[in-house]
């Protein structure tokens, strides 16, 4: 029986079909989620995809957060449930409060659609376990508010705790720079991805499930889909409903 | 107005609309031999611009090949479809969006990709990809940087956001686009071919529903002279001749329009673009030999005190036209609701061939509200299939050659460059260039893999594309070659065609179809012709 | 010389669509909020202007506002000076 996950759908969303796709790939049963609707219909883990919600009108995120859906998904966060957020879907964690730091507009004031490649930090959170630490995994970026910002105690205090789950990197894996061409949007310490201090929710700028077939160039993100939906498959089958903390060391 | 000002003659209205004399006549006689009251001169005159009505190209467009294997739906409608096999076709149309472009060149441009999308999804087809082709003048001066900067921010700003991905296209420099850049916008859209949706208003009874933004004053420009005495005065915050897009509002459009396509619950669809809620009313009934009458109240709108012709030839974006039967209202009204988007019942289909406006509503019959006053009586053919059609005047300009046929040698007088000039020197200088540098700057602002099927996106020569569930591709290309049409047009429109097929082939893949946008001068001037 | 401080605040012309405003107006009933509408969404852009007197500050801000602020075609802006905020500065040479 494959594991059911969620994408919620809000008006404006565009990569959802996508997310869809590259969930039944990985072998999971994918449930669309309407932004209007308070229930999560059970799924073991919610994915929020990449697009522009609400047009991504006054600031990228910000009307999201207020939907019923997202009630919801903050409910399932707080008992520990799965959420992941691609692109747009970040930046809704990130105003929500469910991940730390902001989305800023990319430091070039442009839009920045091209591959990038990124690194994880750690192969021992849910959305990691399948996933090298340190090996470059090449996929697209597409968004123009992906600059990932924090005040430097909080920064600081992320490394420490390893709360900085995906880096930008250069082709041998070395954290980029503060700019072009490793780091496509001026994102603060080179932050591609960050995960919240219980370990069940996290947030990337790039785009793993467009780099899940090799037909499209690279399905180094798969690695990412299929960590997401073995970890939901393992806390579905857990006696107590949803798997506790992954995030301490 | 000024004394010295009301005592000069004044141009007659159908002329300040851009009406010749000649027209007007042939107006009135498609009347009956009556004249037109100002709103239906407003409506022809949107009608017959050049731009809506192809009244100076027609004859020769109906000289180019239109039948072949696989075309499912060819000119006259929204966009040319063609089948792939499996059950699947493919439906793809470019089309240009020059002027406003020029004139504010984000809004210009996201416009004109919001258009050609509505005329890929009205007809069934999800959107899977854009090219745009791009022509402007020299790159060295100021504002063909801020063109080229706002096209390129307003093609990626409204493709980004409405999710289909921009893979490919072309940017050309040229003087000869100096005052006049070309922004030419392909769309290519995958379906199903039994969901194919025609562009037609059948069925006498049946309602008309707008559904999508409001109703505003964008585009009215030149119509402006309609305006009552309020605005005499041109108050320039009056009246925004420009477009606005919402691709927000688009990428709602587009879910809710395939939906009702989906679920068959239309039994006609069009989209809104130039030539507003006339166009489409006329165009739909024209095609299924009805009339439609329009409750011009029930049209929503996003201000008050809109003026009748405003409503009518607003080009206000995101507007969809559907024909529904009445049994199916509630359903195609949950679907508008549910993608938030404001949709009403703004007229019925009648049998007499007429696009009818009344004020004052209509009764639960279908007919004129008691009271009710009709405002205008146009036979839908008089907008659109039987608009006229000039036989312009064509005269190749004296100062051109024709281009050396192949094989000859070429005349001693052709600038070629000297022996003896230092070959990488040369090299250097033509990889520099403005037409041979590197595109990266411009489409690294595109989103060329949301979808998940771009196979090869910009930078090649063609865009690859995988069809999800099968094992086909499709490959798609846009190309011109201005130099050589500008001296011989037979030839550089071959060479573009010859051009578009070699980028096509060279991926392996077989040439299905041809979409042309041609970009010329003013047709009434012989050379341009 | 003295300084002046502006704040120029661009608002969609009336008539023009404005999205973000639309989008606003839309996610009210999220939180529950009613009796608000016509919501129009600009920018608003603080400055300080070095010049001789306020008139000439005020041209400047204009300027900056028309040319390249605010977009004529879509835009209409409104210049704001700000309480307070002019002071005294020595000029570059010979102090007074």
């Amino acid at each position: 029986m494959p594991v059911r996950v969620g994408v919620v759908v809000f008006p404006g969303s565009n990569c959802d079909r996508d997310t869809v796709h590259a969930l039944s790939i990985a072998g999971a049963d994918p449930v669309v989620l309407w932004h209007e609707q308070a229930s999560l219909e059970g799924v073991a883990a919610v994915v929020l995809p990449g697009g522009f919600a609400y047009g991504d009108y006054v600031r990228a995120g910000v009307i999201a957060r207020f939907s019923p859906v997202m009630r919801a998904v903050s409910a399932f966060a707080a008992d520990g449930g799965l959420v992941l957020g691609i692109c747009n879907g970040f930046q809704v964690l990130a105003e929500a409060g469910l991940v730390p730091g902001a989305l800023l507009r990319n430091r070039s004031l442009r839009f920045a659609g091209r591959q990038v490649a990124i690194a994880a930090l750690r192969d021992d959170t849910p959305f990691t376990r399948g996933v090298s630490v340190g090996t470059p995994l090449r996929m697209p970026v597409a968004h123009g508010e992906g600059c990932y910002f924090a005040d430097d105690a909080t920064l600081d205090q992320l490394e420490r705790d390893g709360q900085v789950l995906f880096r930008y990197v250069d082709e041998a894996g070395r954290p980029a720079g503060p700019a072009e061409p490793g780091n496509p949007n001026g994102s603060l310490r080179a932050i591609a991805g960050v995960l919240n201090k219980a370990g069940n929710v996290a947030g990337l700028m790039p785009h793993p499930e467009r780099a899940a077939e090799a037909i499209l160039g690279s399905d180094d993100g798969m690695g990412i889909v299929r960590s997401l939906v073995e970890s939901a498959a393992a806390a579905a089958n857990t006696p107590a409903g949803l798997v506790g903390s992954a995030g301490a060391r | 107005m000024t004394l010295a000002e009301a005592g000069a003659v004044v141009e007659p209205l159908h002329r300040r609309l851009g009406v010749t004399d000649d027209e007007l006549e042939a107006i009135k006689d498609r009347l009956g031999g009556r004249d037109p009251n100002d709103l239906e001169l407003a409506m022809f005159s949107v009608m017959w611009s050049e731009h809506c009505s192809y009244k100076s190209s027609k004859p020769l467009l109906r000289t180019l090949p239109t039948a072949g294997e696989g075309v499912v739906a060819g000119p006259g409608e929204n966009a040319g479809v063609i089948s792939i096999g499996g059950g699947l076709a493919v439906a793809f149309k470019i089309e240009s969006h020059n002027h406003p472009s020029a004139v504010e060149p984000y809004q210009g441009a996201a416009t004109g990709v919001g258009g050609i999308l509505r005329d890929i999804f009205t007809m069934g087809a999800r959107p899977i990809a854009v090219l745009d082709a791009l022509r402007f003048g020299d790159p060295a001066d100021a504002r063909t940087r801020h063109l080229v900067d706002g096209v390129v921010r307003g093609v990626g700003g409204y493709g980004n956001c409405v999710g289909v991905p921009t893979v490919g296209g072309e940017l050309v420099f040229d003087p000869s686009y100096q005052g006049n850049p070309l922004v030419n916008v392909m769309a290519i859209g995958l379906m199903e071919e039994r969901r194919l949706t025609l562009a037609a208003a059948p069925g006498p009874g049946n309602l008309v529903v707008l559904f999508g933004s409001a109703t505003g004053r964008d585009g009215i420009g030149g119509a402006s002279v309609l305006a009552s005495a309020t605005f005499t005065h041109d108050d320039p915050s009056k009246r925004p001749s420009v477009q606005v897009g919402d691709p927000f509002a688009e990428k709602l459009l587009i879910e809710a329009s395939l939906e009702l396509i989906e679920r068959g619950l239309v039994e006609g669809l069009q989209d809104l673009g130039a030539g507003g809620i006339t166009c489409a009313t006329s165009e739909t009934a024209d095609r299924a030999g009805t009339g439609i009458l329009v409750d011009l109240d029930a049209i929503p709108r996003r201000e008050p005190g809109l003026e009748p012709f405003e409503v009518m030839i607003s080009e206000s974006q995101e507007r969809m036209c559907a024909a529904v039967t009445p049994e199916k209202w509630d359903t195609v009204r949950e679907v508008c609701e549910r993608w938030g988007l404001p949709v009403a019942i703004i007229g019925r289909i009648t049998d007499d061939g007429d696009i009818a406006i009344v004020t004052g509503g209509l009764d639960a019959a279908g007919g004129p509200a008691a009271g009710a006053v009709e405002i205008a009586r146009i036979p839908a053919a008089a907008l659109t299939s039987d608009a006229i059609v000039h036989d312009r005047v064509a005269e190749a300009p004296t100062h051109s050659r024709a281009a050396p046929a192949p094989g000859l040698t070429d005349a001693a007088t052709d600038r070629l460059p000297e022996r003896g000039m230092d070959p990488g020197a040369v090299l250097a200088a033509l990889l520099g260039s403005a037409n041979l540098s590197s595109r990266r700057s411009v489409f690294t602002q595109y989103d060329s893999t949301v979808g998940t099927d771009t196979v090869a996106g910009p930078g090649h020569g063609a865009a690859v594309l995988r069809v999800k569930g099968t094992t086909q591709g499709l490959v798609a290309t846009t190309d011109g070659n201005q130099s050589v049409g500008a001296l011989d047009p037979w030839l550089g429109a071959a060479l573009s065609v010859a051009e578009a097929t070699r980028n096509v082939s060279i991926t392996g893949a077989r040439p299905l179809g041809v979409t042309n946008c041609l970009n010329y001068g003013d047709p009434t001037r012989p050379a341009a012709f | 010389m003295s300084r002046y401080r502006y704040a120029i605040n661009v608002t969609p012309k009336a008539g023009i669509l404005d999205p973000q405003g639309r989008a606003v107006e839309g996610s009210l009933g999220h939180l529950g909020i009613t009796g608000v509408s016509e919501v129009r969404v600009g920018r608003r852009v603080e400055l300080t202007i070095d010049a001789v007197d306020a008139a000439t500050a005020l041209a400047t801000a204009d300027r900056l506002a028309a040319e390249l602020l605010s977009n004529p075609l879509i835009e209409a802006y409104a210049v704001e000076p700000l309480a307070g905020a002019s002071s005294t500065i020595s000029a570059a040479a010979g102090a007074d």
